[in-house]
């Protein structure tokens, strides 16, 4: 209930109440529920499940490639569904149900965002990465540029987004499955640290993106049938939904409008920047199109996800409004019947889980927490994967080993750092645990739309970009991301000072900088940076660089050359 | 490697396929961005309009606005995967061919 309380009472920001939503729940709110058995029940199902598909993996991770990429033999269906169990995470799905049940038309602004990433990815990089790449985008953004620099970079670039996002998602998984399972959040961070380390390490990419696929469809089937459920309770009529919902909202008409998600029109701007490029430089998501045979696939298979994941979007917003009718008027879900929105038992998070219990009863509960436990797993999976590999691909093999390491030693690497990332992943969600983790998603997809993806995007159609640009330009958009945050009004103001109140409010009028969401400012000190620093580049390297850009050019645009699959 | 540089640099078709792709991926680079932050600033300022009905019932223009920007990103999208499935990927194929020849 805090986040939504902060949300209507802060008239200052978007981004600290919408991105909780992103990036979690908030620890504060939560309260340990009684033990849930039949979620408990599904959930060692879906575990049993996933293990043995990731011994049957394990078998088949013999090589590199079939560790980073499944071989390159995944179909575009497959890899369309997940990419949707990659990105759709179990915040999205309590989150913005949670903000639609709390005010209404606000929570399809927000998923909006989320999507329109998609479109850009297909157009821009989708292609360009199979024909260029193999294992991960530092591949193609270091084609024709020096292996060293560029590929630290690009580690760098890759590592901190993944650190942002994963403690986000452990927090977020901790506390969530402390609500929903009745577990400790201890005993909860370690078995989802646990699970992720066991997928990736012994199934590599083959594992991973089986979870992936598993959850998306039980997440897409799940909601799918709440929102029938709701729909078939309203004889299919949207506007006898709209009539009730309104009826029963103590905000009445206003949930059919635009509230107070957006007041600062500039700092909703940025944070659009940020989802809509930043998409196209997770290195998780990036990863995703080298598992696929060729150009044609991967395009594909970002078309399939878009449509998996608007769809998913449009179905929260009917699953908002149908809490708002089934969850809301119903003693059993909240405290105070004169006050449904606010007494919601367990926060606005649980209006979503509550919904499923309105319309499928006790064992349909259980299921729809599974998923979403099944949820986090998936994207903490995929997080790691691509953590591990800037890891043993980047630094280990190209940067450490010059290019020279043999293939058994950098799968060995790979799978220590997963295990390294695992462990790292717990701690710091404990760690964290009390913190307010918010902000995280949000700096995770400034960071990626500050540091990759320009550097990937020039690499791929600037001839004139050269390694030191890339490297400088890069790296500005990467540190100014990170400070530019912490010197924003809620690090500076409610994270590291704690404050309250009028003190806040005070505080967060008078920040150096005045935005949450910073990629308005840091993408172009990203790509100003890149085309001033190649611009000046006048070393025998930056010759290099460019003569190498045409034999690149060739090959992203026909595939000519390009790796192809590895089949087993 | 570098008579296949020369080759498919010389075929029209490179140009071609080029000139085509990327027309396309910048104009619906474009299209998105105008869509997606054309409403944002209907709802920064013109709160009002989304939240008038359509007609006698609830049903508001910022609903139908809101989901259809969802559906433009994924038309959009299949817009680009269909005509590079047929025809980007065509002229793919006569150049790799013609290199090969």
């Amino acid at each position: 209930m805090n986040r939504l309380l902060a949300l209507l009472g802060t008239s200052a920001a978007l981004a600290l109440p919408s991105l909780a939503f992103a990036a979690g729940v908030d620890s504060a709110g939560a309260t340990k529920q009684a033990t849930n058995l039949p979620a408990i029940i599904m959930f060692v199902v879906f575990v049993g499940i996933t293990l043995g598909i990731t011994w049957w993996a394990a078998r088949r991770t013999k090589s590199a490639a079939a560790f980073y990429t499944a071989g390159g033999g995944i179909t575009a269906g497959q890899n369309g569904l997940a990419i949707a169990g990659d990105y759709m995470s179990a915040a999205s799905f309590l989150g913005i149900t949670g903000l639609v049940y709390g005010s209404g038309y606000d929570g399809l602004i927000y998923s909006v965002g989320w999507l329109v990433g998609w479109p850009i990815v297909t157009f821009l990089v989708a292609e360009q990465l199979r024909n260029l790449g193999k294992f991960t985008f530092a591949d193609v953004a270091s084609f024709r540029l020096a292996q060293t620099p560029i590929r630290t970079l690009a580690a760098c670039g890759s590592l901190v987004t993944v650190a942002f996002y994963l403690i986000a998602q452990m927090v977020g998984a901790g506390t969530l499955i402390q609500i929903l399972f009745g577990l400790d959040y201890m005993y909860a961070v370690i078995i989802v640290g646990v699970l992720m380390i066991v997928y990736v390490t012994f199934g590599g990419m083959t594992a991973t993106t089986w979870v992936q696929i598993i959850k998306a469809c039980l997440l897409l089937g799940g909601a799918t049938f709440m929102a029938l459920m709701v729909l078939i309770k309203f004889g299919f009529s949207p506007e006898a939904m709209f009539r009730t919902a309104v009826d029963v909202h103590p905000k009445k008409l206003a949930i059919m409008g635009p509230g107070s998600l957006v007041s600062n029109p500039l700092d909703t701007i940025s944070l659009g920047l940020a989802l809509m490029f930043g998409t196209a430089g997770l290195p998780h998501i990036l990863m995703r199109f080298f598992t696929v045979k060729d150009a044609k696939a991967a395009r594909k298979s970002v078309f399939y996800a878009t449509g998996f994941i608007g769809y998913f979007y449009i179905l929260t917003f009917i699953l908002g409004f149908g809490a708002i009718t089934l969850v809301a008027t119903n003693p059993e879900f909240v405290a105070d019947l004169k006050n449904p929105i606010a007494s919601i038992k367990g926060g606005s998070n649980m209006a979503v889980m509550h919904l499923s219990n309105a319309v499928g009863g006790e064992y349909f509960f259980g299921f729809i927490a599974a998923v979403a436990f099944a949820t986090i797993l998936a994207v903490v999976s995929g997080l790691a994967l691509a953590g591990a590999s800037a890891i043993s691909h980047d630094l280990y093999a190209s940067v450490f080993k010059a290019g020279k390491a043999n293939e058994a030693d950098e799968m060995r690497v790979s799978k220590m750092a997963s295990v390294a990332l695992g462990v790292l992943a717990v701690v710091l969600g404990i760690v964290f645990q009390k913190q307010n983790v918010a902000y995280m998603v949000g700096l995770a997809f400034a960071i990626a739309a500050s540091c990759n993806f320009p550097v990937l995007l020039m690499s791929i159609f600037w001839k004139g970009m050269t390694t030191r640009g890339a490297v400088i330009g890069g790296f500005l958009g990467l540190i100014s991301a990170v400070v530019m945050v912490i010197l924003a009004p809620t690090v500076s103001c409610n994270v590291i000072a704690g404050l309250t109140g009028d003190a806040l409010a005070a505080c967060r009028k008078s920040t150096i900088m005045p935005f949450d969401n910073v990629a308005i400012f840091s993408m172009p000190i990203a790509f100003i940076g890149i085309w001033i620093f190649s611009l000046l580049d006048t070393s025998k390297r930056a010759q290099e660089d460019k003569d190498g850009f045409e034999a690149q050019y060739i090959r992203c645009q026909t595939g000519i050359g390009a790796a192809g699959a590895s089949s087993h | 490697m570098s008579t296949v540089i020369t080759r498919v640099r010389s075929n029209p078709k490179f140009a071609e396929l080029v000139a085509k792709r990327n027309s396309l991926a910048l104009s619906l680079t474009i299209a998105m961005l105008v869509i997606y932050f054309g409403f944002i600033l209907l709802v920064a300022f013109a709160k009002g309009f989304l939240a008038t009905p359509i007609g006698a019932g609830l049903m508001t223009w910022g609903v139908p606005i809101g989901l259809g920007t969802i559906v433009a990103a994924f038309v959009l999208t299949g817009y680009y995967v269909s005509r590079a499935n047929a025809e980007f990927d065509t002229l793919t194929q006569e150049i790799v061919e013609e290199t090969n020849r």
